[in-house]
């Protein structure tokens, strides 16, 4: 290869690194973050988009070109250079994704480890005297890290969560609160417990990065902080009969203060019971 | 630059293609039986999987005696050397000898089969019981499947092997290979399944 | 099983050329005809599915359930998916292309068992009328293409039997065709002709039969016994009888992750064919396309369970399955790495195939970083079930096979038919197919992302524009099928006479006439030692002969 054409491809790769990390960087795809994985995830997002748009654009910009550069000529029949394989490209390109590839994965470990998804499961402070001693508890994605973030830590908030065709009702062991929309403090670990009555339903919180199946016959622990207070859909995701698509509902995120006022209004049991 | 070569001679690329077409079909059912194999290897990873994760519910009951399956289990080792003779004896053109092995073969499959059902009909629990005698029942029931169909074969190869217009001889032995090896795996699939269901 | 063509058989069918059409309703065992079949039903079915697309896209283009009842929806969302895997692109990626090339690659005059080659095909009609009737008889199945238990045993029980018995059917002539392409491709070779010497696409339906082997039965078996649960009322996946669902998902996707590779691989195969005839290059890095389909062959087994991130699964097991997930990504990149470079230099024709064949490039890249961006179990977690994961495997069915399925038309058109393809028909199919395709897949990316799940017949208003915005891309892709169509039709009789050999092309196909003759070759089959042999410079036959030496030596 040439001198100035081996420049040119280093600088033209160099430009479209740049330019695949400022896309990353300022791409705007995801609704607003809500809980304390969101911006975990979204730090995920950016660097995943960041790769892809360079790869895409890489690759694209390629092919685009070839098609360009290389088209055949009217009147030109003849053939291209026969060149049939080169060692050190292959190599080349099968090192690169390799290690961007490891990369991804261990970077997405760490991830998911911040996430609080290799926490070992307690129990989240659910009393299960009405579960047969053996029973399985199946992992959903902790909310660890909230130490990181600063915010106090309390004893997380239990929540029973059944989801049945086509409606999600929880349950507030704690005052023995029903309610069809979930209702839930800012700063505080809450700790779901999910169950399904009859077919997998899913729970899933856009704006909390945060979805979990709701398996018949297999309880599911998941649990969550939320940050921002305001209205946030929850929603069905897996397919559940005719009405899945409107198998909605809304976790409600208050201040504490709003939160405890909301608790007393609708608490059966006096709370110091429990 | 590309190399096009005409063949040297078509009669000689013909008589090439006859000579291994009958490895074809052993070949082809070969990859079959691969095929078959995965179905199995499907249920017995469903089975462990809920012996992993899903206790017997209570008062559910799943109990398997070991005599009559061991039985079962010698039954078909005994069968596939039967079979094994009688591939032999046929390739030697002893063809007397062969459809006498093959009676025997068949003769065992079929007590194997009987065995079976003698086993389901005391057997404690029913079909619908629970996960396990649900797959117990599926696994054993599917090979039974298997040893019906090879069984009936066995005697159409042996009926095929009778002397004036019978089609299978030394020179065409391709239906019993076939057979036998389709005996040999169901047996295979025997043991294992003996050693998954009853023994673990 | 039976034998190899035998010779007479042959000769009856030869007279009827001319008045042919009649051999495609037959039960012809002439591996051409069968290919064809394959690829006419496959269409019709295409047609089918497209159709009930178009009834999800109006539905979608309001936010309430407006355009058919809620369990309509469900069973034209079902119909549609397992339409378009197991009644198209499975048997025309496999099936049509498979039957029609392969014996000619091998330098063969029929496939290996031919009669359970049309066993295999006259499979499919049925199974695929039972599967669409049930829609007007008892209602067709409403749990989706997946048919997860417990919802598959709650719907009613008619239609989700139908379902399963056409797709054991359609599975059943998947493996036959499977058993039939492996033993094609490796024991009726023509004497003389090597392993490494083979055209990429036998390697690659090597590697996709390989994995129809070893996956679709378990598939089978575990359709039946969702089907005693259905019938018999046994607890496998049931589990208020102690039965466990997540056993059937594990199941399933042991089948469907490879299904997805049973679906591209093949192409990825046909493109290796057709780009070096018409950029006038050598397949770039043969050796390493080969090693990288076995990888793919190899790793796409043992992936599965990233389809089931948010069922519970155990951090290692999400883990490892990440780990192993993102790993495809590096024998995929080679061969995308490889097709550019084989662009790279060469003389390229801007036909219809070329186009059809970059857009395939450029839509399967997308949808392969989305790909590995799913594998990620993080960022699964929020876009698993939704309309990130739709674009995300549309970029790769249609983006990827389809676009690929149609780039093979365009360039064996000739072959089969013995007349030219308008090109700029073909071009004008090109534009119509890349744009809708795009506005009709890339919004559903954000979509998902910010909060529509996947098989919703009703969703929050503040995405009706861009759901209006991808129907009317999907509007787009209706369109496009119209010129597509039309020069099918019209050039079948009207084309330019195509000639052997329109395209100058080495692969043993075109050394014969259009369409060939029933015995593929009139003479000898002739040996092509190197299909890819393009190209020309001073050192050409050199570097041609040092590299037919080492390919045919094979390695270290
Ligand atoms: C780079 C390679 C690829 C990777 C890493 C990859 C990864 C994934 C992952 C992780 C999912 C699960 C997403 C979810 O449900 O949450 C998925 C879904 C899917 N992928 Fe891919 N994929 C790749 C290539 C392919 C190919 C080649 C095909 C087909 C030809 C394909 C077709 C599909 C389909 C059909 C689904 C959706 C299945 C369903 O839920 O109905 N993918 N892919
Ligand atoms: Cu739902
Ligand atoms: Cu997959």
């Amino acid at each position: 290869m040439p001198l100035s054409s081996a420049i040119r491809s280093v600088l033209l790769g160099i430009v479209l690194v740049v330019a695949g990390l400022w896309i990353g960087q300022n791409i705007k795809l995801l609704p607003v973050d809500a809980s304390t994985n969101a911006p975990v995830y979204d730090e995920l997002f950016r660097v995943l988009f960041s790769i892809g748009a360079i790869l895409f654009l890489g690759i694209t910009g390629l092919v685009v070109f070839s098609l360009i550069k290389f088209r055949r000529k009217p009147g030109d029949t003849s053939d291209g250079i026969a060149l049939e394989g080169n060692l050190s490209l292959e190599i080349l390109w099968t090192a690169i994704p390799a290690i961007v590839v490891l990369f991804v994965g261990i970077y997405s470990y760490d991830i998911y480890d911040r996430m609080g998804g290799m926490l070992p499961l307690d129990h989240g402070g659910h009393n299960h005297q009405n579960m047969a001693s053996e029973e399985r508890i199946w992992g959903g994605i902790s909310s660890g890290s909230i130490e990181k973030s600063g915010m106090v830590v309390n004893a997380p908030l239990p929540v029973e969560v059944t989801a049945m065709q086509f409606a999600f009702i929880f349950h507030y062991p704690k005052g023995d609160i029903t309610s069809g929309e979930l209702h839930v403090p800012t700063g505080q670990p809450i700790s779901m417990r999910l169950e399904s009555r009859d077919v997998i339903h899913a729970f899933w919180v856009p704006e909390f990065r945060l979805k979990q199946d709701v398996i018949p016959g297999q309880p599911t622990i998941l649990s969550f902080t939320a940050t921002k207070p305001g209205r946030y859909p929850i929603i069905c995701a897996e397919l559940c009969g005719p009405y899945h698509g409107g198998m909605r509902s809304a976790v409600i995120v208050d201040s504490p203060k709003a939160y405890e006022e909301w608790f007393k209004n609708n608490a059966k049991t006096p709370v110091s019971e429990l | 630059m590309t190399t096009v070569a005409p063949v040297e001679e078509a009669s000689k690329e013909n008589i090439s293609q006859e000579e291994v077409h009958h490895d074809h079909r052993l070949f082809g059912l070969a990859a079959f039986l691969v095929a078959d194999g995965m179905t199995f290897a499907g249920f017995f990873a469903a089975y462990l999987t809920f012996r992993a994760v899903n206790p017997l519910l209570p008062g559910a009951i799943y109990e398997l005696e070991l005599p009559l399956p061991t039985l079962n289990t010698v039954l078909l080792l005994i069968s596939s050397a039967t079979f094994h003779r009688a591939g032999q004896a046929l390739k030697r053109n002893e063809t007397d000898l062969c459809r006498r092995w093959l009676l025997i073969t068949a003769t065992l499959g079929s007590a194997f089969l009987a065995s079976q059902m003698v086993e389901y009909f005391t057997l404690p629990f029913g079909l619908t019981d629970n996960v396990y005698a649900s797959t117990f029942y599926a696994l054993t029931g599917f090979h039974g499947l298997h040893v019906t169909l090879g069984t009936l074969m066995i005697l159409i190869v042996w009926w095929q092997t009778r002397k004036p217009n019978g089609r299978i001889s030394s020179e065409n032995v391709f239906p019993l290979e076939a057979t036998e090896l389709y005996w040999h795996f169901v047996d295979g699939i025997w043991v294992i399944l003996f050693i998954i269901l009853y023994l673990l | 099983m039976t034998l190899a063509s035998s010779p007479d058989l042959s000769k009856e069918s030869e007279p009827l050329q001319p008045k042919g059409w009649l051999r495609y309703f037959s039960f012809s065992v002439d591996h051409k005809v069968i290919g064809l079949q394959y690829l006419i039903c496959g269409f019709i079915f295409y047609l089918i599915g497209g159709a009930l697309a178009s009834a999800i896209r109006i539905e979608l283009t309001s936010p309430i359930s407006d355009f058919m009842p809620r369990d309509v929806y469900n069973q034209v969302l079902t119909l549609h998916g397992t339409i378009m895997i197991f009644l198209w692109i499975v048997p025309v990626v496999n099936g049509a292309f498979g039957n029609y090339l392969i014996p000619f690659y091998v330098g063969a005059r029929d496939m290996a068992f031919p009669r359970l080659n049309a066993v295999a095909f006259w499979l499919i009609p049925p199974a695929g009328l039972m599967l669409i009737s049930s829609y007007f008889i008892t209602g067709a199945a409403e749990s989706g293409w997946t048919a997860y238990p417990p919802l598959s045993i709650n719907t009613p029980a008619a239609g989700q039997i139908i379902w399963i018995l056409s797709v054991l059917l359609l599975g059943g002539s998947s493996i036959f065709g499977g058993i039939n392409f492996i033993a094609t491709i490796l024991k009726l070779r023509r004497p003389g002709l090597g392993l490494m010497q083979l055209p990429m696409y036998c390697w690659a339906m090597l590697g996709t039969s390989i994995l129809v082997v070893l996956s679709t039965p378990v598939l089978a078996g575990t359709l039946i016994l969702l089907s005693f649960d259905i019938v018999a009322h046994t607890g496998f996946f049931n589990p208020v009888m102690g039965g466990n669902v997540i056993v059937y998902q594990h199941l399933f996707w042991f089948y469907s992750h490879p299904a997805v590779y049973i679906m591209v691989l093949p192409a990825f195969g046909l493109v290796s064919e057709i780009l070096p005839v018409h950029c006038r290059k050598p397949l770039f890095g043969y050796t390493t396309m080969v090693y990288s389909i076995m990888a793919i062959v190899v790793l796409g087994l043992v992936v599965w369970a990233h389809h089931m991130f948010t069922s519970g699964t155990p951090p290692w097991m999400r883990l490892f399955f990440t780990i192993a997930t993102s790993f495809i990504a590096v024998p995929t990149g080679i061969k995308f790495f490889n097709w550019v470079a084989t662009l790279w230099g060469g003389r390229i024709s801007l036909n219809s195939a070329i186009l059809f064949s970059c857009g395939f490039i450029i839509n399967f890249v997308l949808g392969g970083i989305t790909g590995v961006a799913l594998a990620q179990v993080p960022f699964d977690i929020h876009v698993h079930d939704t309309y990130f994961v739709v674009a995300h495997f549309h970029y790769i069915v249609y983006g990827g096979s389809v676009f690929v399925i149609f780039s093979s038309i365009y360039h064996w058109y000739p072959k089969f038919t013995g007349r030219m393809l308008n090109e700029n028909l073909g071009r004008l199919h090109f534009l119509l197919t890349f744009v809708g395709f795009n506005l009709c897949f890339a919004p559903q990316h954000w979509l998902g992302l910010n909060g529509m799940p996947r098989r919703v017949a009703e969703y929050d208003p503040q995405f009706t524009f861009v759901n209006q915005l991808s129907s009317a891309g999907a509007l787009l892709m209706a369109i496009s099928t119209l010129p597509f169509l039309w020069n099918v039709f019209q050039s079948a009789f009207n084309g330019p006479i195509a000639g052997d050999n329109p395209w100058k092309a080495l692969t043993p196909e075109w050394l014969t006439s259009s369409p060939p003759p029933v015995e593929n070759w009139e003479g000898p089959a002739p040996l092509v030692k190197e299909p890819y042999g393009y190209g020309e410079t001073p050192e050409t036959l050199e570097v041609a002969l040092d590299k037919d030496l080492e390919l045919g030596g094979d390695e270290k």
